[in-house]
């Protein structure tokens, strides 16, 4: 459709300020490593960074792939959770009471502090990661999900029990449905940490891994390999967080002609 | 003489502010017989829509009896068209499956109801709209929409709580006709509440006015022009002196 085609290219043409200002960036960086002469051991330049990328690029394939399969994995997990729990918050107001201080209480946690507790409890293996993926990610889901549960007319669940509906069936036809944009601002949060969250198990112990790649290459002062595998998880990230985008735009297409309408 | 469709005999209902303890119906009786179109006409916040949730089954009164179908004090969640000022659409539902959300809490299965409401739709003029969603619906529409999703959940006595109250004159002329033409086609029984006296005398054939709160029934008038009603109508001077005795009365009620 001719609206969908120019939507698209003014899309495009928004990013346009930020693709800008990203490269003059860049641009400022690869002069002051070069003008300035700065040792590769303390700042290399973006170029150097791209090089040892391309150079690597057979092993640090390999580790990104163990990293996105811990956040995928960690990822499904915080969706399932994220939304029982926020059901669960939902069922009466002592449960509500109960579990929400904890809930807190769980995002106060330095993670840094307890990654290496689960190295300890859990080995070097997959779950420690996935736990700190959770960990990082499934707060965000819950609350804003449970956030968007409450969000509903009063009058409207009136008429549903008017209707006769079951608690259930109000959670099901109307509740949850109305509770999935909120759903997916949450899940777009969480993605943005989830790639950390996996970064940071792996860097205080893993087999393979992003995290554990950076910290060798910081150990040896390779720091374009650092940077180089910083510049994977960037792009992993907004890769994400671009198909959660893509997923919200596919499961609530009325969302979005709203959003057009009330423009 | 068949039953009423509804009586209902000294209904009062209480309820508690902090401490106090607030009487919002002091005893009410009202019928609504088979086939007829009643309205209810009041002061603002004097406990019309109180009234409409106890008898969609929402609330309970504190005293007095209530009979729906025969039926005294019985379950009446299910027995009623229960419909809002608000449309209260489901955005993410097409108009077609907002009108079937009834008879999927019934769980009609999905084929059937979604013929049923294709039908209805078609019968009354809107099957061009059928797979919009609510967001691209004028004011008008979704009222329509949302007063056909109550038909379709109970046809036989729909609870209507001011249905055209947001809408503009025009657009609330046009709805109110087509209620009156939806009323004669499908031999509901209606209990309609609302604030415009033309509204009432236009579409009834009974008018409650109630007091101010506590509200009870001042005085009870049928209105005895020829159906089907027509605005004109509105200007002839049986009407024109109904309006004036309903609008003197009103307006004591409110500065009461």
């Amino acid at each position: 459709m001719n609206g969908g085609a120019s939507d698209t290219l003014r899309k495009l043409a928004s990013y346009g300020p930020a693709i800008i200002l990203a490269t003059l960036l860049l641009v400022l960086w690869e002069s002051y490593v070069r003008l300035a002469q700065v040792s590769p051991f303390i700042l290399p330049a973006p170029t150097a960074m791209l090089q040892a990328l391309v150079a690597n690029w057979g092993l640090l394939y390999e580790h990104t792939l163990q990293t996105l399969v811990e956040t995928l994995i960690g990822l499904a997990i915080s969706v399932v959770l994220g939304l029982l729990i926020a059901v669960l918050l939902d069922l009466s107001p002592w449960v509500r009471r109960a579990l929400y201080p904890l809930l807190l209480t769980s995002q106060t946690i330095p993670m840094v502090a307890l990654a290496p507790l689960l190295l300890v409890w859990f080995g070097y293996g997959l779950l420690p990661k996935v736990l700190l993926v959770i960990l990082y990610c499934f707060f965000p889901i819950a609350v804003a999900c449970a956030d968007g549960l409450l969000s509903v007319e009063p009058e409207l669940i009136k008429v549903l029990r008017s209707m006769r509906a079951s608690r259930w069936q109000i959670l099901w036809l109307v509740r949850l449905p109305g509770a999935l944009p909120a759903f997916f601002s949450g899940l777009r949060i969480a993605v943005t940490y989830s790639v950390t969250g996996a970064i940071v198990g792996e860097y205080v112990g893993a087999e393979k891994g992003l995290g554990l790649y950076m910290e060798t290459s910081a150990n040896s002062f390779a720091m374009a390999n650092v940077l180089a595998a910083v510049l994977i998880t960037v792009v992993l990230t907004i890769l994400l967080f671009g198909l959660v985008a893509l997923c919200e735009r596919l499961a609530l297409p009325w969302y979005f002609t709203q959003a057009r309408m009330r423009r | 003489m068949h039953s009423p469709k509804l009586l209902l005999e000294g209904v009062t209902y209480r309820y508690r502010a902090g401490r106090q303890s607030v009487e919002a119906l002091a005893g009410i009786d009202l019928t609504v017989n088979a086939g007829e179109f009643v309205t209810i006409i009041g002061p603002s916040g004097c406990g019309k829509s109180t009234l409409f949730n106890i008898i969609a089954g929402v609330e309970e009164p504190t005293g007095g009896t209530i009979m729906l179908d025969g039926e005294v004090n019985g379950e009446r969640t299910g027995k009623t068209g229960y419909m809002p000022q608000q449309p209260l659409l489901l955005p993410w539902r097409t108009v077609e499956e907002n009108v079937m959300l009834g008879l999927d809490i019934r769980r009609v299965p999905r084929r059937l109801a979604r013929e049923q409401a294709h039908e209805l739709l078609k019968r009354f003029g809107l099957s061009e709209f059928a797979d919009h969603y609510p967001a691209s619906l004028s004011g008008g529409m979704s009222q329509r929409v949302a007063l056909l999703r109550t038909v379709l959940f109970h046809p036989s006595f729909l609870l209507l709580d001011e249905p055209f109250g947001a809408l503009d004159a025009l657009t609330r002329l046009s709805l109110q006709m087509w209620l009156q033409e939806l009323w004669q086609s499908l031999q509901s029984s209606i209990l309609f509440i609302t604030h415009d006296v033309r509204e009432a005398i236009l579409l009834s054939d009974r008018i409650y006015i109630f007091s101010a709160r506590p509200a009870r029934v001042l005085r009870v008038v049928r209105v005895e022009l020829p159906r089907p009603r027509r605005p004109e109508q509105l200007a002839t001077p049986a009407a024109a002196s109904l309006e004036q005795e309903l609008i003197s009365l009103l307006l004591k009620e409110q500065r009461a």
